[in-house]
């Protein structure tokens, strides 16, 4: 990416308006039958979106129903479908697939210099599997819901369960198709579409992150669809499967489960991580530390993370023996994390930081990861797994890395390439507000979990012992504040569409290939495919920062 | 003016007890696993503050300064890697090596327990004792005595948890696990349902309570269910009709069940078997799985026939039986 090419990839400044691909077709059709991988990245961003306003009433009324011993809101039969309601969407329609349907499609050709990804129509083909899914999970949602909880345990999802568990393990069944599509096409797209001198060791960290948990999506998928099959044909046909009434045995189901939703947890945490090490180095101007270790420590923990499924079974009834495996195993996947935490750290030295909204997000991330990894030790310990687990700590600790550190980094991804993908910048002062809000908003709410979970409080609980009551009222005056945290960007993102400045190509000054075209990109990305010349990160290169104050 | 500093100060001690930190540990490993939890919370506040500390630190030495020029350097050390990599690796491998031998110790209920039977069902906990009284959604225990549940589920899933003892195993449909605590302090102690088991599950709970010795006794010996477990378990060996094959009698076609409770049974595929109670449930519910050596399997099967109350019923007689064997033998 030397100098010639930032000059050959950008038009004439005389040249306005220029022609990128959202404007250079119009109309309905013109965007449901795209094979442009930025808009297609657009689509999903608009699905997920929905899905997560879904996962997000659904919380809300969890959080009110907790104010009061009794129930404030809801009858338990309501609050169970509500939780299971939460999870299921949060996760299977939000989480797993948010960075890299969103950023990952439009940003992962637009890196290696490629003009789309390897499969175009696989990858609009994909929206249209993980729309469908979505459709499905709403029609059991509009039509009733489901009690479960998001992990299906059987037999009660087999056997007892009076809700439509079948409808709505097929809708995951369905998603799932997304993801294993979603994940060859970036695994073919990074092997074979790098533009000429980009090397693998110049591959900016996000890629490297964005290929583990693609190996994860192929890998792991397949074994949550089989078993969500396999829970289908116990409930529909009587095969027994799981039930030990009819001659099953439960513990395979959750042995199967968690095989795949334990890497799953890493599909929602590691793309994550590369949204990170992007925005530490851009907004510090330095090549991330110890690169190197940062790209392996995502192979690392892409690889482990499908051996430590047993964590979530010591108190299952399965033998000592596993348990001492698999708590050895779960500390061990905590290393790499721990790695990745200081070197993005020891990044900030002697860099030039500035505090754009972007880099308010990271930063949060840096705070609330290194929280949600240290009390995962808590559940990797045995003796204190016994006592922990299913109650409200496990609660506290996955949320501090699935909303603290995952959605922290996803409004952060957002914030930084919002520029480059719509062409317009945001009021950037509200956005350090909507951080800091966000921030505070998340702890006040899930903070106070942890003590009630080391108090005993049992998760999924409707109603609950009274002497828990005043941290469940903090923990939801918390999620109030956490609540406009995340309805303000909503808001002036969306404004900024029409009112905000335009951006230019590079507004941050940040280094790599994305911010050498114009923004909004052509639909091609590049008018020219660039020559790599230099490493990721280069900032003694870098142009100055242009960032126009809203 | 001292009224009002008075009322503050009440206040605020009022507002205080409003948020417990601490359950209440009142069983012999409460407060060894708390040490462990005391541990990770010390690792835990050390990093967190290290991490916090150093980012803030840089973020106010570096942060931008318009007209300050800027060289960006590049820094890799593998000093720094390797020390990131190995102190953490460290810490993590006493962690494992305490909290897993303090788990594996909790795991195994000392030999000399009494032994008290749980039975999960949507959505209370059946407490049934060797003595016989049966309790709902509590449970009694003497202080100061090793006592082992032995549970299992008639439904779905549930979960034992007692917080103030600090242990919690779940309850299955199909097999036993087991528990064993010491309570160390009377009084009355959570129990709850983990597991989540359906529509009411957040009230599946109920009461621990905790008992002088001869509080206990006295509470045992009330009530008018003077019948053991054992005893019942008796009456029905004889009504399903067992005692017509499972007798002394040299010509009997089942093995006779005296003094087989825990001893190793030889089977026709030449392996042994400890008797113990998953091999007596098997055996009573899936007879055609268990073909012990020398008798024809002929046995049929007793699903649906009795419940897990009556199995465990049956399985307390049958533990009888060894005790009296081993008493005529003295």
């Amino acid at each position: 990416m030397s100098t010639t090419a930032t000059v050959e990839n950008l038009p004439n400044a005389s040249a306005e308006p220029q022609v990128n691909y959202l404007n250079a077709r119009y109309g309905v059709k013109s965007w449901l039958l795209t094979v442009d991988h930025k808009r297609i990245g657009l689509l999903y961003l608009c699905t997920i979106t929905v899905m997560f306003v879904v996962g997000g009433i659904a919380a809300t009324m969890m959080r009110i129903n907790l104010l009061e011993p009794q129930g404030a809101l809801v009858e338990p039969e309501t609050y169970n479908k509500l939780f299971s309601t939460h999870g299921l969407v949060m996760v299977f329609f939000f989480l797993v697939p948010s960075i890299p349907v969103t950023l990952g499609n439009f940003l992962i050709p637009m890196m290696i210099g490629a003009r789309d990804v390897a499969f175009p129509r696989l990858n609009l083909l994909s929206w249209y599997i993980f729309a469908t899914g979505c459709l499905i999970m709403l029609y059991v949602v509009c039509t009733g819901g489901v009690d479960t909880g998001w992990t299906f345990y059987t037999p009660f999802s087999t056997t007892y369960s009076t809700t439509d568990v079948v409808l709505a393990a097929l809708s995951i069944f369905v998603a799932g198709f997304s993801s294993i599509l979603t994940g060859v096409n970036f695994i073919v797209t990074i092997h074979k579409m790098r533009a000429p001198g980009m090397t693998w060791f110049r591959l900016p960290l996000f890629i490297w992150s964005m290929y583990a948990s693609a190996i994860i999506f192929v890998l792991g998928t397949p074994v949550i669809a089989i078993t969500l099959l396999l829970l289908g044909v116990e409930r529909l046909l009587h095969v027994g499967i799981f039930d030990p009434a009819l001659g099953g045995d439960p513990l395979l189901f959750q042995h199967l489960f968690w095989f795949y939703s334990h890497p799953a947890v890493y599909i929602m945490i590691l793309p994550s991580m590369g949204v990170i090490s992007e925005l530490i180095a851009a907004f510090s101007r330095k090549r991330i530390f110890g690169y190197s270790f940062v790209a392996f420590s995502s192979l690392a923990i892409a690889i482990i993370s499908f051996l430590v499924w047993g964590h979530h079974m010591f108190v299952s009834g399965e033998s000592i023996y596993a348990g001492l495996v698999f708590s050895v195993l779960s500390f061990l996947v905590a290393i790499p994390s721990a790695v990745k935490v200081f070197n993005w750290t020891a990044t900030l030295y002697k860099g030039s930081i500035s505090y754009e909204a972007p880099m308010l997000y990271a930063l949060g991330f840096l705070g609330l990861f290194t929280i949600g990894g240290l009390t995962g030790l808590y559940l990797a310990s045995l003796s204190t797994d016994v006592h922990l687990s299913g109650t409200y700590f496990v609660v506290a600790h996955f949320h501090y890395i699935m909303v603290g550190a995952a959605v922290m980094a996803f409004m952060g991804g957002i914030h930084f390439w919002w520029p480059k993908i719509t062409g317009h910048l945001y009021p950037d002062l509200w956005a350090r507000i909507a951080a800091a809000i966000i921030f505070i908003g998340f702890n006040l709410t899930f903070f106070p979990q942890f003590v009630l979970g080391y108090l005993g409080m049992p998760r999924r609980y409707a109603m609950y012992p009274a002497e828990f009551q005043a941290l469940n009222v903090l923990s939801t005056a918390g999620a109030s504040v956490l609540a406009v945290g995340y309805i303000i960007p909503f808001i002036y993102l969306i404004w900024s569409l029409k009112y905000g400045p335009v951006a230019g190509p590079n507004p941050f000054g940040a280094k790599g290939l994305e911010w050498t075209t114009q923004s909004p990109p052509p639909t091609e990305n590049y008018l020219k495919i660039p020559i790599v010349t230099e490493e990721a990160y280069n900032y003694e290169t870098a142009p100055e920062p242009e960032v126009v104050r809203v | 003016m001292m009224g009002l500093t008075q009322f503050a100060l009440n206040s605020i001690a009022a507002l205080w007890l409003q948020f417990p930190v601490q359950p209440p540990a009142a069983s012999s490993i409460a407060e060894s696993v708390d040490h462990v939890y005391y541990f990770l919370t010390g690792v835990t506040v050390f990093f967190t503050v290290l991490i916090f500390s150093i980012i803030f630190y840089f973020a106010i030495k570096y942060r931008r300064r318009p007209g300050k020029p800027y060289q960006p350097e590049t820094h890799t050390s593998l000093f720094l890697e390797l020390s990131w990599t190995i102190i953490p690796s460290l810490i993590c491998v006493v962690i494992f090596v305490w909290s897993s031998s303090l788990f594996v110790r909790n795991n195994r209920p000392p030999a000399n327990s009494r032994e008290i039977f749980v039975i999960g069902k949507q959505w209370m906990w059946h407490i049934q004792h060797p003595e016989g009284p049966r309790e709902i959604d509590a449970l009694h225990v003497p202080v100061g005595e090793n006592i082992k549940l032995t549970m299992t589920s008639q439904d779905v899933i549930h979960g034992f948890y007692i917080p103030a003892f600090r242990v919690k195993k779940d309850v299955l449909p199909g097999r036993y696990t087991s528990v064993w605590f010491k309570a160390n302090r009377t009084g009355v102690y959570h129990l709850f349902c983990s597991q989540y088991c359906g529509t009411n599950h957040s009230e599946m709970i109920g009461w621990v309570y905790v008992m002088n010795p001869t509080d206990f006794a006295a509470w045992l010996a009330q009530g008018e269910q003077s019948e053991s477990l054992a005893q019942q378990g008796a009456r029905l060996f004889t009504q399903l009709g067992c005692d017509s094959c499972h007798n002394a009698a040299a010509s009997s076609t089942g093995p006779s069940l005296a003094g087989i409770y825990s001893k190793p049974e030889k089977l026709a595929d030449g392996t042994t078997r400890v008797v113990d109670d998953s091999f007596l449930r098997q055996a009573i519910l899936t007879p055609s799985t268990i073909h012990v050596a020398g008798y024809p399997q002929i046995m049929p099967t007793f699903s649906g026939q009795v419940d897990e109350e009556q199995i465990l019923q049956l399985i307390a007689y049958v533990k009888s039986l060894g005790a009296q064997e081993r008493t005529n033998g003295q």
